[in-house]
């Protein structure tokens, strides 16, 4: 019980830490997301390719593989100096962006292809015809897998720890290796968890409801 | 266009300019299915062609292949002397000029009335907002829809949609407009205030193709009726020559089976 209170600096910092890296990341992996998920749909091959290749290769690598990738090979060949913070943001990012891009996708294979017909017969680009006609109506059916995709991330978050990212699951490794019990630890770890998956799917359910009156 | 054409190179004063849609020996295969056989048919400018035929006589396909919704295997499409450019900025172009009407009305869902009319004259003519709002009631009260332009598609009924659908596409001002059997999808008692809003555009001297099953239509608006069975255009024709003494067989076997109830 006590560990919480005499080490409060130390929960807080890294309940902020994994909030901000599954923040981070998540805007990361919707913006990514949601344009490889228009590559995916485009109507020019080589995009279609890439958007493949793309997620077939995140999808199916080992979260922990791209963090040893984004922290062991990133900065020795592009990028020498980047912040943990920001290698972590990235594997976590492109990772769940190839999941995103595929709730996404089946999100846009729900709205009738009659609605992109009429947008195109109309003269509307195939960018537009996504933008305007068919992502806003996909969006009420991929809510709730990005709800559960976000949730993921957020526990997935608790890899970026183990790469010296200051954020919760590091600070129980910091006090359980400095002999304090590990059962209260985790408790609070837990606890501060639930808090940010209980709130990511609050959002998701207030965002579900708005979507579903204002149509 | 008071001379109507019989055949598609029949003597008369019909200049080049004024051929504004010609479809030259187009071919299409769906996998094993033949549905479109070298295909010839000039449309010109102010001119009313009905596309009658059968079920799966390609009639809708051919009508989806002027604005490329279907891509064609051979032959030539050109519109207002352009040939159909590959997919891309250049057809969207090309596609905001030749309106189109579909069977299943397919009103943007998510948008109200008048943002379905607006939405291309804002995005693809980049149209002011205020011109395109006007526009977009003008129209709806030409169609006689304009009391319901802040409902959603959804609340409206089939026939108030297909009249909206109808604005939409005369928002961009259209060369030509393509009809793909806009009846078809509506109870029989809607289906008047529909074809009544296409008889008035055709009077007003709207070039229109129009795919319908709706044979009245054909005889009172068409200029010529051209029609398909089995993929091949079977017989071209005025719509009284075509109605009363048809030429080809399964042209009289078709009349046969539609006109006596």
């Amino acid at each position: 019980m006590n560990v919480l209170l005499d080490h409060l600096p130390e929960f807080r910092d890294g309940f902020l830490g994994t909030l901000a890296i599954t923040a981070a990341s998540a805007v990361l992996a919707l913006v990514l997301g949601v344009l490889i998920a228009g590559f995916r749909v485009s109507p020019v091959p080589p995009l279609r390719a890439f958007g493949t290749a793309w997620v077939t290769v995140l999808r199916n690598t080992p979260l922990t593989l791209l963090f040893l990738v984004a922290f062991f090979v990133v900065p020795q060949i592009l990028f020498p100096g980047t912040s943990p913070f920001v290698l972590a943001t990235l594997a976590l990012g492109f990772y769940t962006s190839s999941f995103v891009c595929e709730a996404v996708r089946s999100g846009i294979s729900t709205v009738p292809v009659g609605q992109a017909e009429a947008a195109r017969s109309i003269g509307m680009t195939f960018a537009q015809t996504l933008r305007l006609i068919i992502l806003p109506q996909a969006t009420r059916t991929v809510l709730p897998p990005l709800s559960s995709i976000f949730i993921a991330l957020t526990k997935n978050s608790a890899i970026a720890g183990a790469f010296s990212v200051a954020e919760l699951f590091s600070v129980s490794k910091l006090l359980s290796d400095q002999g304090f019990a590990i059962a209260w630890i985790f408790l609070w770890i837990a606890l501060a968890y639930l808090v940010i998956t209980f709130a990511i799917s609050g959002a998701f359910r207030f965002l579900e409801h708005r979507m579903g009156v204002a149509r | 266009m008071s001379e109507v054409s019989v055949t598609k190179n029949a003597q008369g004063p019909a200049p080049a300019g004024d051929q504004l849609v010609v479809l030259d020996n187009v071919n299409k295969h769906f996998g094993a299915l033949h549905v479109l056989q070298d295909i010839d048919l000039t449309i010109h400018r102010g001119e009313v062609v009905v596309v009658i035929g059968p079920s799966g006589s390609g009639k809708s396909t051919l009508c989806r292949t002027i604005n490329r919704l279907e891509t064609i295997d051979t032959g030539s499409i050109s519109i207002d002397g352009k040939p159909l450019p590959q997919e891309g900025r250049e057809l969207a172009r090309l596609r905001a000029d030749v309106g189109m009407v579909f069977q299943s009305f397919n009103l943007f869902a998510h948008k109200t009335v008048l943002e379905n009319v607006m939405l291309g004259q804002t995005k693809v003519r980049k149209a002011d907002k205020t011109a395109a709002a006007e526009k977009a009631r003008t129209l709806l009260d030409r169609v006689g829809v304009g009391t319901q332009a802040d409902k959603y598609p959804a609340q409206l009924s089939g026939g108030q949609q297909q009249r909206v659908a109808i604005a939409r596409a005369l928002a961009m001002d259209p060369k030509v407009m393509l009809f793909d059997e806009p009846t078809s999808a509506l109870d029989p008692e809607m289906i008047n205030e529909v074809l009544e809003v296409m008889q008035q555009l055709a009077r007003d001297g709207m070039t229109m193709v129009v795919v319908t099953h709706e044979m009245g239509f054909a005889r009172s608006a068409a200029n010529r009726v051209v029609f398909m069975a089995d993929g091949r255009i079977v017989e071209e024709a005025e719509p009284n020559q075509f109605f009363n003494n048809p030429r080809s067989d399964r042209a009289k076997d078709f009349l046969s089976k539609i006109l006596h109830h």
